[in-house]
């Protein structure tokens, strides 16, 4: 039973929910670059997808246990590749995420999400007791802190952030005291102000920051980006301007539009029909992951597939929310949709992770 | 392999539905905030995508024309080509600043302050960088299309005047609308940048002259290139204006004042229409018709000799001995004294205690009016003046058209002025002294006027008392007319006495002279000389007889003919002239008089022949030497 099961407890459902995002991802990208040098952009997209099934695949036949066993060491990995990517690391935009490992550049801290899923949910299926201690919480804050704030220094406010959602919902379903909590979110508050006024952030973040805040101040500068992208959402109505149609996005006035503002163009051209279906798609692909938790053999399982939907969530709202001018520009793409190579194989290697809790369902 | 399977397996099922409860409200928001943006608003957004879209590119329309009253062309346009700075992106263009400037030959600092006035502006509004771009220019934009995208080319019309300052001051120029005029205009007619009048008939006559703009839209990329044309609207081309001024006249008029500082206008008395209008020196509009550099425009307004005065109509000057014909007036108006009133004049007179001298030392006699007027006896007139008194003068002067704007359709009319003893108490605050009348009375003193007044004024006078409107535009309409009916004796007796000037071996005798050169002589030219000190008479008196010789005058001479029913008027004016009226303006009147007529009897104009052999310096000033002229 063991060894036939594998392929068939595949979720095909979450599988197929993942593809049709992928695909309304490509034709979005084919679209926003088919007009001029960046076309073609689409087939490397496809290649990613490749290359992350592939991933998909070969993460879904590894044990999660085995994972589990190994999350110490992957946990020292995780963060001596980090250093090594401050100390070596190949710079881009003005930021240093990208380690050149056999011709290939890759993002480090997309890495690094996946080990913190996994040292996370050893972590917290380690918990016995009914609710978090105080020292469970600073152990937990010194396990996101650590890499967090190595990724501030590539910097990478928005991937620093993407840490956190899975320590929270992993603390909410190991059970927290109310009083930690309010704890835990003042402390949060003073960090923020601290980090506000202290030196840790590179002034285009603030400025990034600040723009959210008052992006009308500055309509060329770099409010800029935030009202183009709303000017695309908004004039695409109902019904959208049509494939290929949107003059925001053909034109080039929405930033990055194969990439972190993908959605902007898609909801300049399909309208917000196309912005409902694309959000359903998600909310189908999160509610499926939670029911894949719920249906897991054990607690480390779930904590894996939480830690997924809970960093694919986090993707989802704040990429979505940048692109209405709900959230400050981070660089957070949306996964599976979003170009980008990093980004689109983490997510079909998380994807493997969840398969393969899935598959252990039944094993005992 | 360690079993993470152990302990408590039972899954907190409870906090993972409220997770999800999470993630729906979560995506039910966004999809809120989708909604407000591209259902509630998506109208805002459309209207902010469109302008994003479509940029529209003025296309100039070109000014009209302006032409002389025989439909030949003065002023036209030729095309050419404005250099745009596209300034949507400050970081780039100040990276490319050292290579735009080298580039096009412009100064950096010149175009750092042009970006700097600009701030104010809408970023997407482009910057004029290089009026008038020259070949080599064109090219340098043109080559550098893919490294420099932000400079742009447009297609402009431009303005063509004539060389040398023709007609400079009546046609002004052209220029960029300026902050004050933006800020005063009641519509939007005018935007920043756009070319307006901004003196002469350019201005007077601007919204005639100026089209209407068109407009291509065009589809342009983010960074404001444009793409693809979407549709052109048409400009519609100003409407051009035909001019009273005759071109040769003008012309003649032009060669006879070359050199000299002061005005020539000319006009006809039956309709106003001016024929041809000077003031030199001159200025070349073609230097303001692209942008003007600061240092020239300061060169020009630092200049003594002022090349900026419309002199015809801004010069505000003593009238001299061509206000007794304003003195005559009156005097035989109101019959004080009556008109066969004679003096006998030694030279000089004595009023209220003071000496007063004749411009002739040794006196002219026993004089009557004819006489007086001919001769240009002062003693004769400050008598008439005594007997007058000042508010008779002043209210004479005020009803023939002096003291007071003509109304000729070119902006910048100076109103000239008439002293009365309620001006003096007005602006001065004390009595009228008496004294002064007898200077007022032979053109000296506090009068001034402008030399298309005086011109007007003997007009109207030479006319019976009908005083057109002096105008420029040909179809001006309604020409104002002004009345003062005057008795039939009182223009026969005056225009006799400037027919004498002329033609009796007056002080107008050198203008006989030019007129027989040309055998012109019996055209029935009347005229006026004047005279006006350009120095006190105190200062005068201090001078050796040699330095009196250097002394200068204003002279004025103002002429009409024939005698009867004039159809042409010429005031001429030479400022700071060696010679006085009877020498210098006289002649120079009576020369292009006769042009006029050779041109009406189809003789060709022998302008240049005419200037050069006409006697240049016939006398020198021998009576200055000897006496104060009061006025002559």
């Amino acid at each position: 039973m063991r060894e036939r099961t594998h392929t068939f407890e595949f979720d095909w459902w979450l599988l197929t929910i993942v593809m049709t995002i992928c695909v309304v991802g490509l034709l979005e990208i084919y679209s926003s670059t088919h007009g001029n040098s960046l076309h073609g952009m689409q087939w490397r997209q496809l290649g990613w997808i490749g290359i992350g099934l592939v991933g998909m695949l070969v993460f879904s036949r590894i044990d999660y246990n085995a994972l589990l066993d190994q999350a110490p060491i992957l946990y020292l990995i995780g963060i001596a590749a980090l250093v090594l990517v401050l100390a070596v690391g190949h710079t881009r935009f003005g930021a240093r995420r990208w380690i050149v490992v056999g011709g290939v550049v890759l993002q480090v801290s997309e890495l690094v999400k996946l080990i913190i899923i996994i040292v996370l949910a050893r972590y917290f299926s380690e918990v016995r007791t009914e609710r978090l201690t105080l020292t469970d919480l600073v152990k937990l804050g010194l396990l996101v802190g650590v890499p967090a704030v190595l990724i501030l220094r590539q910097p990478d406010l928005g991937t620093a952030l993407v840490l956190l959602p899975v320590a929270i919902v992993g603390a909410f379903l190991a059970g927290i005291n109310w009083k930690h909590a309010v704890g835990v979110l003042a402390l949060g508050a003073l960090v923020a102000v601290v980090g506000w006024n202290g030196h840790f952030l590179k002034p285009y973040q603030k400025q990034r920051l600040a723009t959210f805040v008052h992006p009308e101040e500055s309509p060329h500068g770099a409010g800029y980006q935030i009202l183009q992208s709303e000017i695309a959402v908004g004039s695409g109505g109902f019904w959208g301007k049509g494939f290929g149609k949107g003059s925001q996005n053909q034109l080039g006035f929405v930033p990055v539009r194969y990439s972190d503002f993908i959605l902007a163009a898609l909801a300049e051209e399909q309208g917000f029909f196309g912005v409902l279906i694309s959000m359903l798609l998600y909310l189908a692909l999160l509610l499926r992951l939670v029911d894949n938790a719920q249906k897991a053999k054990d607690r480390a399982g779930m904590y894996l597939v939480m830690g997924v939907a809970a960093i694919l969530a986090f993707h989802v709202m704040v990429n979505a929310g940048m692109v209405i001018g709900y959230m400050p520009v981070t660089g957070i793409p949306l996964p599976f949709m979003s170009y980008g190579g990093s980004v689109t194989i983490f997510g079909f290697l998380a994807l493997g992770l969840v398969m393969n809790v899935r598959m252990k369902r039944f094993v005992n | 392999m360690a079993n993470w399977i152990g302990g408590d397996q039972k899954l907190p099922q409870g906090r993972l539905i409220l997770v999800s409860y999470g993630i729906v409200l979560g995506i039910i928001l966004l999809l809120l905030g989708f909604w407000k943006l591209q259902i509630i608003q998506s109208g805002h957004y459309s209207d902010l995508a469109e302008k994003n879209r479509v940029r529209s590119i003025p296309i100039i329309a070109p000014r009209g024309k302006m032409l002389d009253r025989n439909g030949r062309v003065i002023v036209d346009n030729y095309p050419s080509f404005s250099i745009l700075l596209q300034r949507d992106d400050p970081k780039q263009i100040e990276k490319d600043l050292p290579k735009i400037t080298a580039g096009l030959g412009i100064t950096e600092d010149d175009l750092e302050q042009q970006l700097k006035d600009a701030r104010g502006e809408p970023r997407f509004q482009p910057l004029v960088v290089k009026p008038e771009a020259s070949n080599a220019d064109i090219a340098f934009v043109e080559s550098h299309r893919t490294d420099l995208p932000e400079l742009e080319l447009m297609m402009v019309q431009r303005r063509k005047y004539p060389p040398n300052g023709f007609l400079a001051h009546v046609i002004g120029y052209v220029g960029e609308v300026s902050p004050e005029q933006l800020e005063q205009q009641s519509g939007d007619r005018y935007k920043p940048g756009d070319i307006v009048g901004k003196a002469g008939l350019e201005r007077e006559y601007n919204d005639i002259l100026t089209g209407t703009d068109g407009m291509r839209r065009v589809i342009v990329n983010s960074v404001g290139k444009p793409v693809r044309t979407l549709d052109d609207t048409e400009p519609i081309p100003g409407k051009p204006i035909q001019l009273t001024i005759d071109y040769n006249l003008q012309a003649v008029a032009e060669e006879e004042m070359a050199g000299k500082v002061g005005a020539l206008v000319a006009l006809d008395p039956r309709t106003g229409e001016i024929l041809a209008m000077v003031s030199h020196p001159t200025f070349d509009p073609n230097d303001f018709a692209v942008r003007i550099p600061t240092k020239e425009w300061r060169t020009l307004n630092d200049d003594p000799n002022k090349p900026m005065l419309d002199r015809a109509i801004q010069a505000q000057l003593a009238p001299g001995s061509v206000f007794k014909i304003i003195m005559t007036a009156a005097m035989l108006q109101s019959h004080v004294p009556p008109a066969n009133f004679h003096v006998f004049c030694p030279g000089y007179a004595v009023f209220y205690g003071r000496v007063f001298h004749d411009w002739l030392a040794k006196g002219h006699g026993e004089v009557g009016l004819h006489h007086a007027i001919v001769d240009s006896c002062d003693v004769f007139f400050y008598n008439v003046g005594q007997q007058l008194g000042i508010d008779r003068i002043s209210y004479y002067a005020k009803a023939l058209g002096l003291g007071k704007r003509t109304g000729i359709d070119l902006p910048g009319e100076e109103p000239g002025l008439v002293p009365s003893s309620n001006w003096v108490e007005r602006v001065y605050h004390h009595q009228w002294y008496p004294g002064s009348t007898i200077s007022v009375a032979i053109g000296q003193g506090a009068t001034e006027v402008t030399p298309i007044q005086l011109l007007r004024t003997v007009s109207g006078i030479a006319m019976g008392g009908v005083f057109y409107q002096p105008h420029l535009l040909k179809d001006l309409k309604p020409v104002k007319v002004m009345r003062f009916p005057l008795a039939e004796d009182t223009v026969k007796q005056i225009t006799d006495g400037m027919y004498g000037v002329v033609n009796e071996g007056g002080t107008g005798v050198f203008a006989l002279a030019a007129l027989k050169k040309e055998n012109l002589q019996n055209i029935g030219f009347c005229g006026k000389t004047g005279t006006a000190q350009v120095i006190s008479t105190q200062k005068l008196d201090s001078m050796s007889v040699a330095q009196r010789r250097n002394y200068r005058y204003n002279t004025w001479f103002v002429g009409f003919a024939p005698k009867r029913n004039p159809e042409i008027a010429v005031v001429v004016l030479v400022q700071d002239s060696a010679l006085e009226a009877g020498g210098s303006a006289a002649p120079l009147a009576a020369r292009f008089v006769a042009s006029y007529y050779q041109e009406k009897l189809g003789q060709p104009i022998q302008e240049l022949e005419a200037a050069q052999t006409a006697p240049k310096n016939p006398v020198a000033p021998a009576p200055a030497a000897k006496v104060i002229p009061q006025g002559r």
